[in-house]
């Protein structure tokens, strides 16, 4: 957008500078309570993301897709490492400490891989919709209805794929265009991951009927935290425990928190940080105020309070 | 285009007047909040662009957003707990939109000094006439909120013109944060000849140059920020030094980044000659007691103007 005079501001008032949902402050908000008087609910998100080897990159190219001249074989057989092998390392470290994870699918990827499709299935775990691949990003730029028939064909073909009724949703890269809360909305869809602005479940606006945002940090992300900040592992790590010492605490004072993190399997599922995963999971899961739950388990005992 | 921004002239650390604080304190030590508000649409800037996506930027808004709901109380009360009183640089639009943290943190007698508007507008490209006009309207947006003339002034975004600081001198301020070129306070140049000062603001313990920029860990920055007190408590022994940690809700509130500035606070508090003060006290202190003396000596040095 664009105004010719450099100091109007149109938005300049009480609250947001725009209409998805009211200004509150956490610290403020009545407190919500866990089941069994839980504290901190432990939400662990898998990204199972296609990245394709001849990425569009339209309107723009959504981090973790090919760098390099065509065929960029480094980065699309690694980022297949994490759906070969990664990820198998994750749901063992899951299991052995009762870890209760989510996974959010590109469409694309589970079309291709029915293998993969059965062994998330046969667990029983919440799935959502990661929209079709990593290479179709909701972002400003993309047509409204070239969007509208992208959100049809991933949730459509995941729901179809999977015979899960699919009630979260996460953008590739946490990129949303004007429209995608609206035309996700229309397709049923509940939740939506992708705004980093609250550690918990608000009220969210669309055309189309309300939303709850759900809090996915971005900055305490395997992804984030790895491949952006190059911090090394065993840092991951500490920052995750001290994370969950923190918001246990505040838990403590305020009413329940959630540690949501978001792992992607090419990246901690490498066998030189999977051991990084499993004593964090370890740490948090040591704690009897901790429950580890599904996204939509987690929102519906907020909804259930509101 | 000058090659020198003229705002003070090369005066080297050593055989300086003596700087001494209230009560006989080594250093004076400040904590700066920016407390900001991110346009989600802003206007085009034809110098600086605001977000790296197309617009709606999502993921840069959120997360500062997540800085006004949820860090802000946290950082607050850490503060509280170790006698901090925050000096806020604030985006002074932040009054209208959430007049809730104002409030809490007035009844904290925290300090408040102008950030300009939003941190998405930036200076480049405005006229002189403009620019005085937002920083102006800045300073009384902040005073009606307040009660309080803000005293100084971090260009929004850093974003400068050549007159940013002759300007806001001319409109009342007394300090500046924007420029990073020593370890003690020092008079300032300004075109009307006012005594302005520069209050030592840091850009290296900077959360955000720090975690975003730099790529620190978490407790890295902990002890980045211990091992800067050592030294300049250290060297306060001879002439007072100010050390100033700058910080950002959305960065240093993070669950997994509290602890290690809370270890550091717990640090610095923790030492005797400390002057845990605020950013106005420093540069009124300042200018009543040594920017006569230092005008004196500035002019005395070798290859003065």
């Amino acid at each position: 957008m664009s105004t010719t005079n450099p100091l109007a501001y149109p938005m300049r008032r009480y609250g947001m500078d725009h209409d998805r949902y009211d200004w509150s402050m956490l610290a403020d908000r009545p407190a919500i309570q866990w089941p069994g008087g839980k504290k901190l609910a432990l939400w662990v998100n898998v990204g199972l993301q296609f990245f394709p080897l001849n990425p569009q990159g339209q309107p723009v190219k959504v981090a973790g897709n090919m760098t390099m001249p065509y065929p960029d074989l480094r980065h699309f057989s690694l980022r297949d490492y994490g759906n070969r092998v990664g990820i198998f390392r994750l749901l063992k470290a899951f299991d052995q400490y009762a870890v209760t994870p989510s996974f959010a699918v590109n469409t694309r990827l589970v079309e291709r891989y029915p293998a993969l499709l059965r062994a998330i299935l046969e667990r029983g775990d919440e799935i959502l919709c990661h929209s079709w691949s990593m290479d179709t990003a909701h972002a400003g730029g993309l047509a409204p209805t070239a969007e509208a028939e992208l959100v049809r064909r991933a949730l459509g073909g995941l729901r179809e794929l999977t015979g899960r009724e699919i009630r979260g949703w996460i953008s590739p890269g946490k990129l949303e265009s004007p429209l995608t809360p609206e035309l996700v909305r229309a397709e049923g869809i509940e939740y939506v991951c992708d705004w980093v602005n609250d550690d918990m479940p608000y009220p969210f606006r669309t055309d189309n009927g309300p939303l709850w945002s759900m809090p996915l940090s971005t900055e305490l992300e395997d992804r984030f935290v790895l491949m952006d900040n190059l911090h090394p592992a065993h840092s991951w790590a500490e920052q995750v425990m001290d994370a969950c010492d923190l918001l246990l605490d505040e838990a403590g004072r305020e009413g329940g928190r959630i540690l949501a993190l978001n792992l992607h399997p090419w990246v901690i599922g490498q066998p030189h940080r999977v051991r990084y995963l499993e004593q964090a999971l370890e740490y948090i899961m040591a704690k009897p105020e901790v429950w580890s739950a599904s996204p939509g388990d987690i929102l519906q005992c907020v909804v259930s309070q509101s | 285009m000058k090659e020198d921004p003229g705002y003070y002239d090369y005066w080297p650390y050593q055989n300086r007047p003596r700087i001494t604080w209230p009560g006989g304190a080594r250093m004076a030590f400040w904590v700066a909040p920016n407390i900001e508000f991110y346009e989600l649409n802003p206007p085009d800037n034809a110098h600086r662009k605001a977000w790296p996506t197309p617009s709606p930027s999502i993921p840069g808004y959120s997360i500062r957003d997540y800085g006004n709901r949820v860090g802000h109380m946290r950082q607050m009360r850490l503060l509280e707990k170790y006698g901090i009183r925050g000096s806020i640089s604030l985006s002074a639009a932040l009054c209208d939109h959430h007049p809730e943290i104002i409030e809490l943190c007035k009844e904290r007698d925290w300090e408040f000094f102008t950030h300009g508007i939003y941190n998405t507008r930036y200076t480049y490209g405005l006229t002189e006439d403009q620019e005085r006009a937002m920083i102006l309207d800045s300073m009384e947006t902040i005073e009606r909120a307040t009660g309080s003339l803000p005293a100084g002034y971090l260009a929004p975004a850093l974003s400068h013109s050549e007159v940013t600081i002759d300007l806001f001198a001319e409109l009342g301020g007394i300090y500046t944060c924007d420029l990073f070129h020593d370890d003690q306070p020092t008079p300032l140049n300004v075109r009307s000849g006012k005594p302005f000062v520069s209050v030592p603001y840091s850009l290296e313990m900077n959360d955000t140059i720090a975690y975003v920029v730099n790529k620190v860990r978490p407790r890295d920055y902990g002890r980045m920020l211990k091992d800067c007190f050592d030294r300049l408590y250290a060297e306060g022994a001879e002439s007072g030094t100010v050390m100033c940690i700058p910080t950002h809700n959305y960065q240093v509130s993070c669950p997994h980044r509290l602890r290690a500035f809370e270890e550091a606070l717990e640090y610095i508090t923790g030492h005797s000659d400390v002057w845990v003060t605020t950013g106005r006290e420093i540069a009124e202190h300042y200018l009543q007691n040594h920017h006569a003396q230092a005008l004196n000596a500035i002019a005395q040095t070798e290859g003065a103007a």
